[in-house]
């Protein structure tokens, strides 16, 4: 009985601060200013939206990798895999649910789309530092 | 012995570790969270000297099974003593560092009467499940803290990024391995599959922390009511 109650708190808990941690590595990369670059590439003219972030993570797998994003990267990736569950399953039948996955999905595909400006980036820095080699 | 897949995740958590040191020394960090490093530091000592115990005995052996849930529940004491430093963080400019001190010490002093009660009481059945019963209330009571501490981080609306970001990891972590035993009590047939969770899971802290030390600076600001699963 106890072990059953602490198991299903702390699932529950597990999810929450996820979530929340998730939420916090983006948080600290949507003040970051899209460069036109990563715009055109992108073809995203303002906001991403959740169905964004498959295309822009194809586009990430083209640059060269900053390891500094991999961590991150994984975590939002897993919690778009968890939105998409959540989205074609039990939001479904529950609107308000669907329209909040469909918020956090949008999110992930920010941080997706900041993460290829910061790689754009790096690739031209790395080219810079050739050219002057 | 462990297998190689052991191996590398046990050589991974440790270089986590060190990076973890290395980061918060190079970032002039280690003393500003000196009990986060403690703790670090402790989980390193303790997967060397279990890593000379395997090595000696066998896995299978009774001394490596005691010294690893020995450490493993000091370590949890070592883990409460960083999370109450973090408490201090964010109820130290209330004034009320005084109170989260007394608190804290009567919590350490509790938690070890009541393991050392509990142990001395069962000395035989430490390698049985009651080790992972122990495991499991000693995790639960670090995730009711930590949930306890970010109700607080809300409430006082606590904007340091870095204080953040440990909080919320170790929220994760101690929900991670409470679940994790917990599952275990209620079937035993999954205890394999925690003996290969249990490692990975102890890999995530210190990746997740160093990554905080390494990509935010003490000024980093975010606003804490914005990471809320639902926005009130």
């Amino acid at each position: 009985m106890m072990a059953s109650l602490i198991f299903v708190v702390s699932v529950v808990t597990l999810l929450m601060f996820f979530v929340s941690y998730c939420r916090s590595l983006m948080a600290s990369s949507s003040r970051h200013p899209l460069s036109r670059e990563v715009r055109d590439v992108t073809g995203i003219p303002a906001l991403p939206t959740g169905k964004d972030f498959v295309r822009v993570t194809q586009l990430l797998q083209l640059c060269p990798e900053r390891p500094e994003d991999r961590p991150g990267l994984r975590a939002v990736n897993l919690y778009y895999d968890i939105l998409s569950l959540v989205q074609n399953s039990i939001a479904r039948l529950i609107p308000s649910l669907r329209e909040w996955t469909e918020q956090e999905l949008a999110g992930c595909a920010s941080f997706a789309v900041v993460v290829l400006d910061r790689r754009i980036a790096f690739s031209r820095e790395i080219l810079a530092q050739q050219d002057e080699i | 012995m462990p297998g190689p897949m052991a191996t590398v995740i046990w050589l991974v958590g440790t270089a986590l570790e060190l990076a973890f040191v290395v980061c918060s020394v190079a970032r002039n960090s280690f003393f500003k969270y000196f009990f986060l490093n403690l703790y670090i530091l402790a989980v390193l000592t303790s997967s060397i000297g279990r890593c000379i115990f395997l090595q000696t005995f066998g896995l299978e052996s009774d001394q490596y099974r005691y010294v690893y849930f020995y450490t493993d529940a000091l370590l949890t004491l070592a883990l409460y003593v960083a999370l109450i430093s973090l408490y201090s963080r964010v109820f130290g400019a209330l004034g009320m560092g005084k109170y989260v001190r007394l608190i804290s010490v009567l919590l350490l002093l509790g938690t070890s009467l009541f393991s050392y009660a509990v142990v001395a009481q069962s000395e035989d059945r430490l390698v049985t499940n009651f080790a992972y019963e122990l495991s499991q209330n000693l995790y639960f009571v670090g995730l009711v803290l930590t949930y306890i501490l970010w109700g607080a981080v809300v409430k006082l609306r606590e904007s340091r990024t870095r204080v953040v970001q440990f909080i919320l990891a170790l929220g994760v972590y101690f929900s991670a391995y409470a679940a994790s035993y917990a599952l275990v009590n209620l079937a035993s047939k999954y205890s394999v599959v925690v003996q290969i969770l249990a490692p990975v899971i102890s890999c995530l802290l210190p990746l997740s922390w160093t990554m905080t030390m390494w990509r935010h600076s003490e000024e980093s600001r975010l606003i804490p009511a914005q990471l809320l699963a639902v926005q009130r």
